[in-house]
Order: structure tokens, then sequence, then C-alpha cells
């Protein structure tokens, strides 16, 4: 077996901005003096003519970022998903995604792996934020090389889209050279006939729940593995074709069980195909500080709560 | 270029600018009338004699980008638009009405002339200094005019953009800060006071120049001053902070907090529009009376 290698999604951000400068020239990209940690720094080393620190000020950013899209710009705004999707939610909301312009946030230490730096930083709501706003497009990937397909899949696609990257290397388990992104389509990773369950992740829960996978098939329990990066336009397809073909549905997500991954596969299901759906996420709480893997496994964002829950949920049907 | 007009033709354009708020807001039975009013000059001024603009071609990527960050005054935008032949100016009487290209606030995309979407106050300088950088960036020497309330500048995005225009140099940036201090709660400086304006701007690295918002001579000279830092490559966006009378031009909403969103009656337009109608006619016939 190769070793598994692991890397952040915000690397594979600075990888495809980076990558997508050499088709378009005509691109921003702005950050408010996170540029280190969201790796756009990594992009102002390498053109500073196309780099614009903002300083502290996100909703400024928001609204400076509107502002060159509105000349036809692509333009990239960066910072920490809570206070991207958070404090200059209104901005966004009003000078970018009612207009419809051509940003892309990029938002990154998204979610409780933000680890030590406590629940301030942690950012669980942000995909309920961005799932609610119209013309908002939202891509959470799940690993680097998926992340930077992503980035550079934003240089066909037009309007506002909100794109969430977290703070951990987690596995790299797609191949860069075979990888292609597909905006608005789920990815079915491990699929079989007589699959007895599906299992919904986004993001660095995609990569856990392969490894779940496998620990559930030498138990006997053969799971559908779906990886839904595009969280909006989510793929109602694939989601459909799942609760029709497995009858049960867990959704798992570094986010809020509130206005995230599990509620948008919920609102898909009940309108086409009401199905039993258990939702892993973080329960309507604070997180604190603490390393990040520890935390994940405190939180239930673990393999071995997601094997629980499964088992849980396939038991429970014979009763 | 536009055609420079005479201080009697901008008063009379500014006049029907008026007639055309009145007429908007009454009809729409809501708006904002007093703001709307208290512009109206800076802004008959700007693209009557100022602005390059392309009715025909509105989005015309060299043209001076306007964007009106006090956006509920989208009376006074529209009305000019019309006046300039952005749209027909019986349009206005569509104003906030369902399917109407006129919107309670202003909406790019949707209405001819409308440069950048706002309402939400302390947003709009934000994207003007996008506009702004971006001309910069691609060397064209468009300009980009903003036009903010005094109660707006309580917002403190404002002043992250007033820092980040200076810090970026962006003098092609002129804002317009609306002095009429009167915000829906009461006066300005009761509510939360902003003053000194142009001591603040200054000492975020801007030009300040302190005009009468109602008196064309004090208007052209601040804009071709602005043009004159831009010219010397100064360096420092400009803001014009421009005394104004709220509900300007009739006399019952004259410096009256009251008409600030609350649009005439039939009765209260009647009166509003027969004021600006002779007003009008004065300076038609002051006009024709000096051709002779």
């Amino acid at each position: 077996m190769s070793e598994i290698i692991t890397k952040a999604t915000r690397d594979g951000y600075a990888d495809g901005l980076i990558e997508l400068r050499k088709k378009c020239e005509n691109m921003a990209v702005l950050d408010a003096d996170l540029a280190a940690a969201t790796k756009t720094a990594v992009f102002q080393k390498a053109h500073p003519e196309n780099f614009f620190n903002c300083g502290i000020q996100e909703g400024n950013m928001m609204g400076v970022a509107a502002g060159l899209a509105s000349t036809g710009k692509l333009v990239f705004a960066s910072s920490f998903a809570m206070f991207a999707a958070g404090r200059a939610f209104e901005i966004i909301r009003n000078s970018i995604a009612y207009p419809n312009l051509n940003v892309k946030i990029g938002a990154t230490h998204a979610g409780i792996s933000v680890g030590e730096d406590g629940a301030s930083h942690q950012c669980n709501e942000d995909i309920a934020l961005m799932q609610v706003i119209p013309n908002m497009t939202i891509i959470n990937p799940a690993d680097a090389v998926e992340a930077r397909a992503a980035v550079l899949a934003m240089n066909e696609h037009k309007g506002p889209a909100y794109l969430r990257f977290g703070r951990l290397a987690v596995p790299v388990f797609n191949d860069i050279n075979s990888y292609k992104f597909e905006l608005g389509k789920g990815i079915s990773l491990r699929e079989s006939t007589s699959d007895a369950i599906t299992i919904i992740a986004t993001g660095l829960m995609v990569a856990e729940t392969l490894e779940a996978y496998e620990e559930l098939k030498t138990l006997g329990i053969t799971a559908r593995v779906i990886n839904i990066h595009t969280i909006k336009p989510i793929d109602w397809e694939i989601i459909i074709k799942a609760a029709k073909e497995t009858g049960k549905i867990v959704t798992v997500e570094e986010h809020s069980i509130i206005g995230g991954l599990g509620s948008a596969v919920c609102d898909v299901l009940s309108e086409e195909c009401p199905v039993p759906v258990k939702k892993i996420g973080v329960n309507d709480v604070y997180g604190y500080s603490g390393p990040a893997v520890e935390l994940l496994k405190r939180f239930g964002l673990c393999k071995s709560n997601i094997i629980d829950v499964v088992k849980g949920f396939i038991n429970n049907s014979h009763d | 270029m536009e055609s420079k007009l005479s201080q009697l033709d901008l008063q009379i354009t500014a006049c029907k600018v008026r007639m055309g708020i009145i007429e908007g807001t009454y009809n729409a039975k809501s708006g904002h009338p007093g703001g709307s009013l208290s512009v109206a000059d800076t802004i008959t001024y700007l693209y009557s004699s100022h602005m390059r603009i392309f009715p025909d071609n509105p989005n015309e990527p060299t043209r001076d980008r306007m964007v009106l960050s006090k956006g509920h005054t989208a009376p006074a935008l529209y009305s000019m638009l019309a006046q300039k032949g952005f749209f027909p100016p019986e349009e206005m009487k569509e104003l906030r009405k369902i399917g109407s290209r006129l919107q309670g606030h202003p909406v790019m995309g949707t209405t001819p002339g409308v440069d950048f979407s706002t309402g939400s106050l302390g947003q709009g300088i934000s994207a003007a200094c996008g506009m702004a950088l971006a001309g910069k960036l691609d060397k064209s020497d468009y300009r980009v005019f903003a036009i903010l309330g005094d109660g707006e500048i309580q917002e403190g995005q404002v002043w992250e953009a007033a820092m980040f225009a200076s810090h970026y140099k962006l003098d092609n940036l002129i804002a317009v800060v609306d002095n009429n201090n009167l915000q829906i709660d009461g006066r300005v400086d009761d509510v939360m006071s902003p003053y000194p304006i142009d001591e603040k701007f200054k000492a975020f690295g801007w030009n300040v120049i302190c005009i009468d918002a109602h008196d064309f001579s004090q208007i052209e000279n601040a804009f071709k001053q602005a043009d004159e830092f831009l010219d010397s490559k100064s360096g420092k966006p400009t803001v014009i902070i421009q005394k104004s009378i709220k509900g300007k031009g009739v006399s019952f909403m004259e410096n009256k907090g009251s008409w600030h969103g609350v649009a005439p009656n039939q009765e209260q337009y009647e009166l509003a529009m027969s004021e600006l109608k002779k007003h009008c006619q004065e300076l038609e016939s002051k006009k024709s009376g000096g051709a002779k």
C-alpha cells in the first residue's frame, strides 16, 4: 500500500490560484491580513500585481471585491470562514450576490478543526449562512486535489461562489492527474448493488467516511459513499438514486447539523423520496480549544462515530 | 465629452430632476424625497456637465462610474438618468411598482445607467473603491463618483473604505458627503455625531473640499478641483463635503426630517409640482430673456 499523503485544502486553494492565473490574467486576489494562513500569500509572492491586502476589514474587502468584479475581473476574496461568511454576511448578500457579481469567496479555517484557537474561530455556521443567499454557489472540497480543481473551475463559473477550505492537513485520496471536477455533481466513491445504506459526506469528512467504509465492510455492512463537494446547487439525482436504492442515509459534515449538508440532503429527500436520515455534524453547540484531531473525535466527526451511527441505524430497522 | 451647460441650464435641469423625484415618490406612495432633493443639484451637475456617460451604451467600459452609496435617494438618480435619455422620463411613474425597472433602491443590470446596486448604507463606497482600483490596474482614465449621506458615514465600513482608498492612492475616486444634517431619527449631530467630517477625512489622507450643495458655481469648482488633484497625480482620493438642505426646492419639505422617507399625498404633490413648475418657468423665461 502506498503511503497516504496529507495536505490541507487551503494549500489546494493556493495551488488552484497559481494555476488559474496562467489562464486568466484579469484576476484579483484579496485578503484581510490572513494571507499567510489562507495561503493567498503563495499567490501574492508569485503575482504581487494581482494581489491586494485589505487589512483587517472583511466588510470593505467584500465591497471592494464587488467593485472590481463589476469591471469584469475574476475576484477571489479570502479570510477565515468565520469572518468571511459571518462578519461580512450582509455585504456578501447585498453587494456581491444580489448583483450576481463574479466574486469567489475563499474561506479557509472552516469548521471545528481550526483547533486551538477555539470557538471564536471555529465556524460551523458558514454553509447555513451562504445556503440562503440566492445566486450563491457553495463548494466544500474533500481534499487538496479537489480544492485545486474547484478553484480552476471558477474560470468557467459566472457569479458568486463560496469555497470552503480547512486548516488541517487531510488525506489526499483523489489523483491529481485523473480527477475531474464537475460543479454541482456528487461523486459516488463506493457503490454496489448490495448497498444497505448511503453515507453522504462533504469536506474533510469524506476521507474519514472512506475509512469507516472499509471497517463497515469487514463487519458485513456495505455502504455507499457519496462525496458532495457542491452543496449548492446540490446534486438531486445522486441523492434520490441513493435513497431509492439503499433506503437509509447518513450525512457527515464538519458543520452544524442545522443548515448544512444534512439539511440540504433532507430538503431534497422530503420533496422527492422521504427516507430515514441520520445527521452527523456539530450538534448546535460551540466548540472549544484543543488539537484538531482530538476535537474532531470529541464532536463525533470521526471514523468510529460514523461506524457507530451506521451500525445503530442498520440494527434499528430490525427492531 | 458632455457639453458644458450654463448655470441657468443646470438650474432648469435640476428643477426637472426635482419634478421627477416628486412624480416618482407620489405615484409610488413611498420613497425618500428629502435626501433625493438635497442631492439633486450635485447629480444634475455631474450628469449634465462633468461625467463621461453613454446613454445609448450605458455599460461602455470607459464610462465614469457613479455609485449612489446613499441608495435610498434613487429617485434623484433615476430622474437624472431619465433626463439624459437612459430611459423615458414617464417611467418615473413606475418607481417602486411591481415589475418596474426602477426598484426602491438602485439595481445594476436592471436600470440602464445604474453602475452599482446599493441601499444598505456604507457599502457603496467600498464598491467604488474596487472600481477605482480596477481603473488603476487597467490604466483606464475613468473616474468613480460616490455619493454618501452624512448619516451613512456613521457606518464603520465607510471608514474602512476611506482607509483603503487612501492606502491604494485612489485619486480617481471622488466621494461626496451630502451633509443635510438630518437622518431618520433626527438631527445627525443628535443621533450620532460624525463631526468634524472634514477633519476625519483629512486624517484618513483625503483631499477635502467643502461647498454649498445648492450653488452650481461652487459645485463646478469643487469637481474641477478634484480633477486637478487627479491630473497632478495627488495620489489622494477627494471628498466633497456639501452643506445641503434636505427637501431642497420644495418649500414645505425643506429642512424637515419628517420628509426623509414619506411620499407626498395628492394635495402635497400638487403643491410641490406647482412650486417647481413655477420655478422652472421663471428660469426658462430668464434664459430666453437673456438670449434676446
